[in-house]
């Protein structure tokens, strides 16, 4: 037993870190030392604590006390006041109004919240085995493998109602059932780590702080459905992830909780780390193992399906990072627990990653079945800066847009996908009335486009064409009949295409049509981009009653096509105008002005084209 | 590790490195570190109640530390809160009496008179 009285609990996650935890770590260290108080406090790092746009933040136990915004100019007041004197530093806490919340408990952020897969995440040394046991971890394994029939132990999960979290939402227990009935040998479990939509970091995390949850998670799946190896799929550009999980590997064998004969039992399990290099279509399972297995990373049709013929010709069980870090806790709490948990079809609950233009931004759980508006409103704190609400995106590129009229709709598998979004891996972007639909179309479908392996007409060709009439629209050469043309191909494409990302990457462009087809029409029609987007369909006017004659606009303007005086104003030539910005920027009185639509040419600019004759 | 006991039983050796962490502590002993209780040494006393808690295994003693308390001409104040219990609060401590404090009063549950300032609900 130490002789420590404080535990500092420093979110070390990807989000915390880049807000720069680690100099807070290192100027914490030295100001202890300073005060000699290094024997007393001890910090840990632990994984995300969920509200990243208040990083770094830190907890600091037994107080309870959660700070945030942690600088390390902040460090040597905060030892000082709370680890010398012991009077929490209010500055840092979060306050509502002019009540400082002193207990996470009580933040609003964590109030809905109902923590599984991320239960330890932040709470515990992710890169210490102790830790995890220390709060039960490995439990499960145990008396599974003691107690429990693989079939018992299917049954678990079959009960349970827990669907596939990496986006499919495939039943899990009856994924289970078919590698446990499939012939051949070995059999393999592979854990998908390769998350790639644009703004999703909940495996990320949760790989980050609870590396060994997902371990157990594996080896529970492996032990139900006779696997005997078992292979992280993880991608390259989470090097931290990856650590943490060889990491985790190393201690489990130190420990005997790897290797053969597990708890004196008949079962050998052993596992590995296999890095990404990042192309998002191998989050599709069949290309994920082609991966693996050193080829070209590109999906095979199904049937037959991995549970039959996976990786090597054999029996494979391929289950998401999240899917496994629910297994030990169902095991721990029993199937009826989990069930009670969310609705109907959707039991259990689902990690967000909340970003985009909403307040509190970061990873959060929620029960499914919450509305949209508890999400966005009570937990993510509503909209940022003032701003209104205009659309959510859920499911990344393989999701769709949803409007103000669906924010009273549940969160589950089955209502998303029915208004033409999907509950996916779980990226939620909140975006505000700032945001032109079909330039938020148009990025997501680019991305899938220079993410499509190739191999299919349908997904290689269909998406650059869906593209290419976006482009136009967005510059304002649209042609009649565009909107028509977009919707045909994306039913083609959806239908015809032969993997998952071929078959809902049109989602962000039907979903846009589907609830924003105005925005489309204005574009088309009008010639307008109502948000100031798309550079071509907008364009800068000084406003004259307005403008002081400062002539700073047009001492920044690159191609100098703001003429003036203090006397006259200033005026933008429309035509040579490349739409940079830089004026509207650096107006001092905000007098130049954003305006929708395409400009009219002006007998000025008819002077500066001839200069170009 | 071979057995389910084996993993029960690293599993308590780790717990007690986390106890800090949870808040079922069953007496809580709060020194006051205010400018003045640091001048009359409650540093000193804090480290010695750290010191008895650890040498003595005890799991469920949090130790923690407050500002001034007001009691200025009794630093350094220490109080012992029990669950259902008057919190007992001593003052002029010294490391050894806070030493005895805690094999008495934490250990052994006999309020140490001579030292007692207050004891209220």
């Amino acid at each position: 037993m130490s002789i420590n009285r404080t535990d500092v609990l420093l979110c070390c996650g990807s989000g915390c870190v880049s807000a720069g935890s680690l100099k807070v770590k290192e100027k914490m260290v030295e100001q202890l030392a300073k005060h000699g108080l290094t024997d007393e406090i001890n910090i840990i790092e632990t994984g995300c604590m969920g509200p990243c746009d208040y990083g770094p933040v830190m907890m600091v136990y037994p107080e309870g006390v959660f700070y945030k915004k942690v600088t390390p100019e902040d460090v040597p007041e905060l030892v000082e006041e709370h680890f010398v004197k012991g009077r929490p530093l209010h500055r840092l806490m979060i306050q509502e109004g002019n009540k400082v919340i002193a207990n996470k408990e009580d933040i609003p952020f964590y109030k809905k919240q109902v923590k599984v897969a991320l239960e330890n995440c932040g709470y515990i040394n992710p890169e210490k085995i102790e830790e995890y046991i220390a709060v039960g971890g490995y439990e499960a394994l145990g008396v599974a493998l003691t107690e429990k029939t693989p079939q018992d132990a299917i049954d678990v999960i079959k009960n349970s109602g827990l669907r596939g979290r990496g986006g499919g939402g495939f039943p899990t227990g009856l994924k289970w059932q078919f590698v446990h009935d499939a012939e051949g040998s070995p059999k393999y479990v592979v854990c998908n780590g390769d998350e790639g939509d644009p703004g999703a970091f909940m495996d990320r995390s949760l790989l980050e702080g609870d590396p060994h949850r997902v371990l157990e998670g594996m080896m529970l799946a492996g032990y139900a459905t006779g696997a005997s190896e078992g292979f992280f799929y993880i991608r390259a550009e989470y090097p931290l992830a990856i650590r943490r999980i060889r990491n985790a590997i190393k201690q489990a064998r130190e420990y005997g909780l790897i290797g053969k004969n597990i708890m004196g039992t008949e079962f050998c399990f052993d596992a590995e780390v296999r890095t990404g290099a990042g192309a998002f279509v191998c989050g599709e399972e069949t290309a994920l193992i082609k991966s693996i297995e050193g080829r070209r990373g590109q999906p095979i049709p199904k049937p037959p399906f991995p549970a039959n013929r996976g990786l090597r010709e054999n029996p494979t069980l391929v289950n998401n990072v999240e899917t496994l870090g629910n297994i030990p806790t169902i095991f721990r709490k029993g199937a009826e627990w989990f069930a009670g948990m969310g609705i109907e079809t959707s039991r259990g609950t689902k990690v967000f990653a909340l970003t985009g233009d909403v307040k509190n931004t970061g990873l959060v759980e929620v029960p499914m079945g919450i509305t949209l508006r508890e999400l966005i409103y009570d937990v993510g704190g509503g909209m940022a800066d003032g701003k209104k609400f205009k659309a959510v995106q859920l499911g990344g590129p393989s999701g769709g847009c949803l409007t103000e009229q669906h924010l009273d709709c549940s969160i589950d598998y089955e209502t998303l996908k029915n208004l033409g979004a999907m509950v996916g891996s779980g990226g939620v972007i909140v975006m505000a009335d700032n945001n032109c639909m079909v330039n938020v179309a148009k990025f997501f479908l680019e991305f899938s486009m220079e993410e499509s392996c190739g191999k299919c007409t349908p997904c290689r060709v269909g998406l650059k064409m869906m593209h290419t009439i976006l482009d136009r629209i967005c510059q304002g050469k649209g042609q009649e009949g565009d909107v028509e043309e977009l919707e045909r191909l994306g039913e083609t494409i959806k239908q015809t295409s032969l993997c998952g990302l071929g078959q809902t990457a049109p989602n962000p462009v039907l979903s846009t049509l589907r609830y924003f087809r105005h925005e489309y029409e204005e574009h088309l029609e009008k010639k307008s981009c109502s948000t100031c987007t798309c550079l071509n369909l907008m364009h800068f006017e000084i406003d004259k009653e307005k403008c002081i004659g400062c002539s700073l606009c047009a001492r920044k303007c690159p191609v100098s096509c703001i003429t003036g005086s203090r006397e006259e104003k200033f005026t933008i030539a429309q035509d040579p105008c490349v739409k940079c910005g830089n004026c509207f920027e650096v107006c001092p009185v905000k007098a130049v002005q954003k305006l929708p639509g395409m400009a009219e040419l002006t007998a000025v600019n008819s002077s500066f084209s001839s200069l170009y004759e | 590790m071979k057995t389910l006991e084996e993993l029960r039983k690293i599993r308590e050796k780790a717990q007690q490195d986390m106890k800090l962490r949870e808040s079922n502590t069953r007496v809580k002993v709060v020194v006051g570190m205010g400018t003045s209780g640091i001048a009359m040494g409650a540093r000193d006393v804090m480290k010695a109640i750290l010191d008895e808690v650890s040498k003595r295994g005890l799991a469920d003693v949090v130790v923690t530390q407050t500002g001034e308390k007001g009691l200025s001409s009794m630093e350094p104040v220490v109080d012992v809160i029990e669950e259902g219990k008057p919190v007992v609060t001593y003052g002029n401590m010294t490391p050894d009496k806070a030493r005895r404090i805690v094999a008495e009063h934490i250990v052994n549950g006999r309020i140490v008179n001579d030292y007692v300032v207050a004891a209220q609900r």
